[in-house]
């Protein structure tokens, strides 16, 4: 984030400001795993579970698309049920989603994006209400968009920041209101034969943000932030996001996600697409807090035009199974990537997270920090490839990858794959896994500190280059999730 | 010297320290009152920071023969942070590195922990600036990682300025004089002679005679191979200081546990 505040001020204050009562003692159910029973007996509209192409032609039809999107979702359908599932990864845990068992479209109000959250039913502002969405909104975000479901039901934007020309809708909106713009770039760098779970997004897809920042204009103080809320059991989330930045302008955006605890399986599987023009800057900031319960297959990627800088900030804490690797291809001279990823696995988790770059250009640089936390019988998997083309001379490379394990059962593998097709480039690598080291836990103790809340420093010290990246809210808020994961009463 | 008080606030009879299955500690026994500096010297092996350290509760050193009391408590019921919440302190010969946490997380934590989850810390941005331009630290140092690049000058200011806000009962400076530079050792003195009053006792590790001349004590005890050969007053200092150890090396092997 680009804000002023010098280190020493933000440590004294972040010290100051929190609250060291704050969450011990609670668990995520009470804090974010909540189910709201008013709100599901409301649903304006629930399509029964299972996926097919009646489906599908449903939720076109009640967005009322153009024949193009139609078209496109049920071509998608045909590569997500030809395509088998993927050969790599934690199979095991995949191969048990029951695809059939899930709700593909939930429209949880008759009107959805209101902008007023007064016009908001109680029944859904509650959920965001407790999550705190609208405190942030007031506090310092430029604009906010509250999915719940399928659909996004609460929007908003700066008066300033529609002045500028900004443009922040849900997608449906976004289709509705530039179709061209939409059309042109919607799937450029995700078609649906990418994977299976792309193909699966492309098909019944519902929801996300469409952002388009004009040129020259910088909206990297006031984020833009968008909060996903699953509150149904066996719910799918399938929400699509594609974010523009034209040339020489800034963004920060924000995305958050939570769900309920319930025993049997939901799915999350996004899509978000980057476009970074020439001079752009989009830093595209996830804190993802998934009940134990969701598998969460994402699949992001951005290209970064002359000039242009993506960064990915990628907090993956919750589900069952993660599977993440935000990529960036640097299609331009100067282009550059950032790719700094933390994961938390405990018990019964497997995040398995990483990054993906693509040096296409000359003069390119990019960076991986992945930092991972296993605890008990978790597992963290780094999986990253670099890719430089040829002609990409002089170009940087720089992977990192820090694996903590708490536990003698705790796992963190590690797959880095590098294919160099050019031999003018630098390149870094470094990996390590460590243990909490028993003397640092004696230093804090023997200044009173418990054992329980010297780990919890400790830990969090570990992802202190991740946290101070975060705006200061979020920082505060991550420490306490990991707080949470460590106190182990996770769903 | 000794008509301070004359509660004891450590009690050692016949400790011994055992580490790696090793004993370098052997039947030692040492009594602190309030408002009593005591300098431990010693030659280097010979289980000075041992000893401090199985006082503090350090998992590698354990106390395997003898009494240890804090303030009329036994220390071996107690776990580390325990016993720092009880008024016990040490500031460490070689102290830990953690990346990641800052000084001021870190000091407010300990703060917290000593005085209770619902103290009023409001003040605390104050409290720590203050201490930190008493002992001459750069504020910089707030938001720096705990030890974590710090020179060794730095580290021993660090671990005063610790000192300074936990407010120990019982306090014992392991060799938090070598490494400084003569301003340095200047300012330390100065914040250990601030610190001390007729409340709290001072169990103060050295090798050198000059920190003697600015914080005075009332007994110095000369250890060698796990125990204390000779106890007297600040000429002791001065003794070793010319003739080492030599002179104070027992003529037969010293007694054990
Ligand atoms: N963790 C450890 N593992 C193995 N041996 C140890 C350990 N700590 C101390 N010792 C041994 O115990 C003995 C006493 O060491 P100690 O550090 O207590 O001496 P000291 O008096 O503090 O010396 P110095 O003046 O050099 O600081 C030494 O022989 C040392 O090698
Ligand atoms: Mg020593």
């Amino acid at each position: 984030m680009s804000e002023n505040t010098d280190q020493l001020d933000r440590a004294v204050m972040d010290a100051e400001t929190r609250d060291s009562t704050a969450s011990i003692g609670s668990n995520y159910a009470e804090k974010y795993g909540f189910y709201d029973e008013e709100a599901a007996r409301n649903y304006f509209l629930k399509g029964a579970k299972g996926i097919n192409h009646d489906v599908v032609e449903n939720i076109s039809r009640i967005k009322s698309e153009p024949k193009w999107m139609n078209e496109f979702r049920h071509k998608s359908l045909d590569i997500f049920l030809s395509k088998p599932m993927p050969t790599w990864g934690d199979t095991e845990l995949m191969n048990t989603i029951d695809f059939q068992n899930i709700y593909y479209y939930i429209k949880p109000i008759e009107k959805s994006a209101r902008d007023n959250w007064d016009d908001v039913p109680d029944y859904i502002k509650n959920t965001f209400d407790k999550l705190g969405i609208p405190e942030a909104e007031q506090k310092f975000l430029g604009g906010v968009s509250a999915q719940f479901e399928s659909e996004v039901v609460y929007h908003s934007l700066k008066e300033d920041l529609v002045k500028r020309g900004i443009i922040f809708l849900d997608m449906d909106e976004g289709l509705k209101q530039y179709p061209e713009l939409v059309r042109e770039h919607f799937a450029s760098l995700i078609p649906p034969a990418d994977n299976k779970f792309a193909a699966l997004n492309s098909a019944v897809w519902s929801g996300g943000s469409f952002i388009y920042i004009p040129k020259g204009v910088d909206v990297g103080a006031s984020p833009l932030q968008a909060y996903f809320r699953i509150n149904a059991e066996n719910m799918g989330q399938f929400e699509r996001t594609l974010i523009i930045a034209d040339e020489g302008s800034r963004l920060h955006y924000i995305e958050g996600c939570t769900a309920p605890i319930w025993t049997s399986d939901s799915l999350h599987c996004a899509v978000v697409e980057l476009i970074a023009m020439d001079n752009a800057y989009i830093r595209y900031t996830t804190i993802q807090n998934w009940a134990n319960n969701i598998f969460n297959l994402v699949t992001k990627r951005a290209i970064a035009k002359k000039n242009a800088t993506v960064e990915w900030v990628d907090g993956n804490l919750g589900s069952k199974l993660t599977m993440k690797f935000p990529c960036v291809y640097l299609s331009g001279e100067y282009a550059k990537a950032e790719i700094l990823s933390i994961a938390f696995a405990g018990t019964g988790q497997h995040q398995d997270a990483g990054a993906k770059v693509i040096h296409i250009a000359p003069n390119t640089s990019s960076r991986i920090t992945s930092k991972s936390i296993s605890k008990d019988k978790g597992i963290a998997s780094y999986r990253g490839m670099v890719k430089v083309y040829k002609g990409a001379k002089n170009s940087k490379v720089s992977v990192e990858c820090d694996a903590l394990l708490l536990g003698s059962e705790a796992r963190s593998d590690t797959y880095p794959t590098m294919e160099i097709h050019e031999d003018d480039v630098k390149i870094e690598h470094e990996a390590r896994v460590s243990k909490v080291s028993e003397e640092q836990l004696f230093y804090l103790t023997s200044r009173g500190i418990t054992l329980d809340e010297a780990r919890l420093l400790i830990v969090n010290g570990f992802i202190e280059p991740f946290t101070k990246e975060l705006p200061m809210e979020y920082a505060v808020e991550l420490n306490r999730l990991i707080e949470l994961e460590m106190t182990g009463s996770v769903g | 010297m000794s008509n301070k008080s004359n509660k004891a606030l450590l009690h050692l009879t016949d400790v011994s320290v055992t580490v790696e299955n090793k004993q370098v500690v052997r039947g030692l026994s040492l009594t602190i009152k309030a408002g009593e500096i005591h300098a431990l010297m010693g030659k280097n092996g010979s289980g000075k920071s041992s000893l401090s350290n199985a006082l503090m509760g350090h998992p590698y050193y354990t106390i395997s023969a003898g009494s240890a009391e804090l303030m009329g408590q036994n220390v071996t019921e107690l776990q580390a942070d325990e016993r720092s919440r009880a008024g016990l302190f040490l500031a460490f010969q070689y102290p830990q590195a953690i990346p990641g946490v800052t000084v001021a997380n870190f000091m407010r934590s300990a703060l917290i922990a000593h005085r209770g989850k619902e103290a009023d810390m409001r003040g605390y941005r104050k409290e720590l600036f203050a201490a930190m331009d008493e002992l001459e630290i750069d504020r910089d140092f707030a938001g720096r990682y705990i030890n974590d690049g710090f020179s060794g000058g730095e580290k021993k200011r660090l671990e005063i300025l610790q000192l300074f806000l936990l407010q120990p009962t019982m306090a014992i400076l392991d060799e938090t004089d070598s490494g400084l530079d003569i301003d340095a050792l200047k300012i330390v003195a100065a914040g250990i002679n601030k610190f001390h009053t007729a409340k709290n006792g001072i169990l103060l590790v050295t090798h050198y005679q000059r920190i003697l001349d600015y914080v005075i004590p009332d007994y110095v005890h000369v250890m060698i191979d796990g125990n204390i050969v000779k106890t007297g007053g600040p000429e002791v200092a001065l003794e070793l200081e010319e003739g080492g150890y030599e002179v104070f090396q027992p003529a037969k092997t010293a007694v054990g546990a």
